[in-house]
């Protein structure tokens, strides 16, 4: 997993030279984790402090009306102005899109960013929307009733990537 | 899922628990930050309409809660007493079947007689939210002070709080009771012998609370003030001399605020009388938490709609 | 056909007098809707009732000796219990003119009661009981003093301030029935008081007994079993220790006058029974069309319709030792006889089926009124056959439906 963020930290440096641009926003709840890691790395490498944020974008699932109870809804802290920046999202693990959805139509709430771009720790396919990652920790491939969990330190207290196939009935 | 929360209503919250309490205060908090951003909505609730039901006038109440469900992106109605048929003599019982008919998702209902949103949620099929039943209970404006209290000064618990002014007839009072009393606050209610129920002026008060007719004692040493609107009908009605007595005997003024703790706030659920329970310069002054009031209701209230109504209905268990 | 008690003992059953009833409100004439004598008279068998004394805050009241009559042939007509009625002290019950009570009493009346109003004015009130004696009329008042229980819709104390209600003080009785007392020593008359409630009131008739004035009193079902707990949502009967599931709060079912009130009055009224200082068990019997009582609570009118449900009510504090099954028989029986001043009817009997359990279907119901807090509460204790001198009312007729399978 540091591998992978530390490759992840370089490539986003490589693709946005002009660093006083960019911000990182991580998607509640691991993604901030991890976005928190990046801007980390990234001090570290370049020296640099990225502004760092946090977005929650429960009321914006589009699934709400499915669920029973109205899921907890945590605190979002962009403590910058997302006009013009070059904004890059992270979360643990795209799926179908549809969290990534939720984040840009609440950074957009924010202002005008100049650019969106996507940073994942795992993509594991089965797309629903037209959203693609910009950088990728890895590629899993799975089954779409599979379930990949990934565990943080900060959150759950081990780094660990789990994969759980699904029972094909007999 | 939230398994804090599982309530079909928000009639009262003096059988909350702790939990349910902060599940609250924790989902506003997040409010007041969609409140801060340049665009101050969220399209949880897009979809759902909320039906403001205000049989009693107000102003403030009825436009924070409107504010709280359009921020949600909920569609509003508003049903006033004025002009419509409740004022022509329509009973609450043809009024509830009414609303029922309209088909809302949430009714934030405001009444003259205690128990109303009871009467009402139980002959409607949508999520109820009292706001403000007689003397009973105002559950929206107690969750707000209690989160007002608890940004300006941390855990709440051992803190010691005055509430100060017509008892009796407050409905804010008791909800603040209900909300602050689990949090681990400590209780004194101060004002006039007559305007306390007198079961509670004569030791058999609620857990956690104490009354103490001398209002300069009950501020000694408390860590915050909550202020009473009087009204003049009290006045009238004969449970008090006179408003200029009331003034000098239980009004706070800068010379009171000083015998609370250093920096000790002061709140006030509005519309405020000034000169008679409150000074202008208490009321304005930098210890009064009064606007930030204004502001945190909007954002529980949201809260309160969003934990109400962005849940799947059919699929909660009917718990009121 | 004359009444024989051996198969029904043979079978476990009790078989007792009728009851008396000294206060019920059977409507009519003027509100119908509500309940009219037929199904009042009907309603006070099922309950165990035979004899039933109506209430005149009907509309007109029954100030008039040509209205005692009409009651009167009601009544006659009605197969149910018997009736008596009572008329009014005053005018209209106004509270301002004494009535004819010597005419009323030849009409029919069998004693005189502003009910539903005291007679608030001191002076009138001791000049009815002044000429009362004369008249050799009894007086039944309902003590309240109007300006200390106001606005109250249920009864003053630690519920009603966390409900948010207007309430009633202990006080506004206690000090009705003092001034009662105190005019009944003044004017050396009879009075008998109806549905006391509070401790107070009931210490208050016990001594003016020790003293020999000439007093008597009676409480009510609910008031033996209820409390204001009841307002708030509670179901727990006031000898239960376990909490019953809660029922919404602002029922206006449970809205009376006098008021539910604490655990410690209930008590206290037993005690009362136990010690002989409460004379008499009466419904106070008040049914209500639905549209008086399906609004807000402040808005709803007072009242319990409770002839049909007196009996598991009483047998409950029996059961819970408050007092003995003697006790209260007497209460229903030669106690209401005596205040009446009447010989209790010899051919009336009930029986009794004292461990039945059934569940209240308010359908079922003969009374109009459905408005009891006991609507689907499961009740121990039923009637399960009445004579009326010495006819049997229940296994033939309409009565019979709400009776089902034994």
């Amino acid at each position: 997993m540091r591998r992978a963020l530390a490759r992840i930290g370089h490539e986003i440096v490589e693709r946005d030279r002009d660093l006083s641009r960019l911000a990182i926003v991580g998607i509640r709840a691991r993604g901030d984790a991890l976005a928190a890691r990046l801007c980390e790395t990234i001090r570290a490498n370049e020296g640099v402090e990225i502004p760092l944020g946090a977005i929650d974008i429960t009321l914006y699932r589009d699934d709400l009306t499915r669920v029973g109870y109205a899921p907890v809804v945590r605190e979002s802290a962009i403590p910058f102005s997302v006009d013009d920046r070059v904004l890059v999202l992270v979360d643990d693990v795209l799926f179908t899109g549809r969290t990534i959805r939720a984040a840009m139509d609440a950074l957009v709430d924010y202002g005008r960013p100049r650019a969106i771009r996507l940073a994942v720790l795992v993509d594991r396919g089965h797309r629903e929307l037209p959203i693609r990652a910009d950088f990728v920790g890895k590629n899993v491939p799975t089954a779409i009733d599979d379930d990949v969990r990934v565990h943080l330190v900060e959150v759950d207290g081990r780094d660990e990537v789990e994969l759980f196939k699904a029972e094909v009935p007999v | 899922m939230n398994p804090q929360w599982s309530r079909r209503h928000v009639l009262d919250t003096d059988d909350w628990s702790r939990a349910e309490i902060e599940t609250v205060l924790d989902q506003s908090r997040a409010m007041v930050e969609v409140l801060s951003r340049p665009i101050r909505r969220a399209p949880a609730l897009r979809g759902r309409t909320v039906i403001l039901f205000f049989a009693e006038a107000s102003t403030r109440t009825r436009v924070s809660f409107e504010l709280a469900a359009k921020a949600l992106s909920a569609d509003v109605t508003n049903i006033t007493a004025t002009g419509s048929s409740l004022e022509k003599g329509e009973s609450l019982y043809d009024t509830a079947r009414t609303l029922e008919a309209l088909g809302g998702d949430v009714l934030v209902m405001r009444h003259a007689s205690s128990g109303a949103p009871y009467f009402v949620a139980r002959r409607t099929s949508a999520a109820v939210i009292n706001a403000g039943d007689g003397t009973h209970a105002h559950p929206s404006q107690g969750l707000l002070d209690a989160f007002t209290l608890r940004e300006a000064l941390g855990d709440l618990e051992g803190k010691r709080i005055a509430i100060v002014g017509d008892i009796l007839h407050s409905r804010v009072a008791r909800s603040d009771i209900h909300t602050l009393v689990p949090l681990g606050a400590r209780i004194t209610l101060s004002g006039p012998p007559t305007l306390v129920p007198a079961a509670w002026r004569c030791g058999q008060p609620p857990s956690g609370v104490t009354y103490e007719p001398d209002v300069d004692r009950a501020l000694d040493g408390a860590d915050a003030a909550i202020v009473l609107r009087l009204q003049r009908e009290r006045q009238q009605a004969g449970l008090l001399p006179s408003l200029r007595e009331y003034s000098r005997v239980w009004g706070i003024d800068v010379g009171r605020m000083g015998r609370m703790r250093a920096g000790a706030p002061v709140m006030h659920p509005g519309p405020m009388n000034e000169g008679v329970e409150i000074d202008a310069a208490v009321a304005h002054g930098s210890r009064s938490l009064i606007e930030k009031q204004v502001t945190n209701g909007v954002a529980v209230r949201m809260a309160l709609l969003y934990l109400l109504a962005a849940g799947s209905a059919a699929l909660l268990e009917d718990r009121a | 056909m004359s009444f024989d008690r051996r198969p029904f003992e043979a079978r476990g059953l009790l078989v007792v007098p009728g009851f008396i009833d000294l206060h019920a409100h059977l409507r009519e004439p003027g509100f119908e809707e509500s309940e009219t004598i037929a199904t009042g008279a009907r309603a006070a068998l099922r309950g165990g009732f035979t004899t039933v004394c109506a209430m005149p805050n009907t509309e007109p009241a029954i100030d008039a000796p040509g209205l005692v009559a009409q009651v009167v042939a009601r009544a006659a007509s009605a197969a149910g219990a018997r009736v008596l009625p009572i008329a009014a002290i005053t005018s209209g019950r106004r509270g301002a003119e004494l009535c004819d009570l010597v005419e009323l009493a030849a009409a029919g009346a069998v004693a005189f009661s502003d009910d539903g109003a005291p007679v608030s004015d001191a002076g009138l009130f001791r000049h009815a009981l002044e000429y009362s004696r004369i008249a050799g009329a009894l007086i039944v008042e309902h003590p309240q003093d109007l300006s200390l229980s106001a606005k109250g819709v249920m009864h003053e104390g630690s519920v009603s301030a966390e409900l948010g209600l207007a309430g009633m003080p202990a006080a506004a009785e206690e000090a009705a029935v003092a001034r009662d007392l105190a005019l009944v020593k003044l004017a050396g008359a009879r009075l008998h008081l109806t549905h006391l409630s509070t401790a107070g009131s009931v210490e208050l008739v016990r001594r003016a007994k020790a003293e020999g004035v000439a007093v008597t009193c009676d409480v009510t079902p609910h008031h033996l079993s209820l409390t204001d707990e009841w307002v708030a949502g509670s179901r727990t009967f006031a000898w239960e220790r376990a909490e019953r599931n809660r029922a919404m709060p602002y029922d206006a079912n449970t809205k009376v006058n006098p008021p539910l009130r604490s655990r410690a009055d209930v008590r206290a009224l037993w005690a009362g029974i136990a010690d002989g200082t409460v004379d008499a068990i009466a419904t106070d019997h008040a049914p209500h069309a639905s549209i008086r009582k399906e609004v807000e609570f402040d808005q709803a009118a007072f009242g319990i319709s409770g002839l049909e449900t007196a009996l598991p009510l009483v047998l409950g504090g029996v059961r819970a030792g408050w007092a003995s099954w003697d006790a209260v028989l007497a209460a229903l029986t030669t106690g209401p006889a005596r205040v009446l001043g009447v010989p209790p009817p010899k051919e009336d009997w009930i029986v009794i089926d004292a461990d039945a359990e059934w569940t209240l279907d308010g359908e079922a119901l003969i009374s109009k009124g459905k408005n009891t807090p006991l609507l689907g509460a499961k009740l121990t204790g039923r009637v399960v056959e009445v004579a009326v001198d010495g006819d049997l009312k229940l296994n033939e007729g309409h009565a019979a439906e709400a009776v089902g399978a034994r």
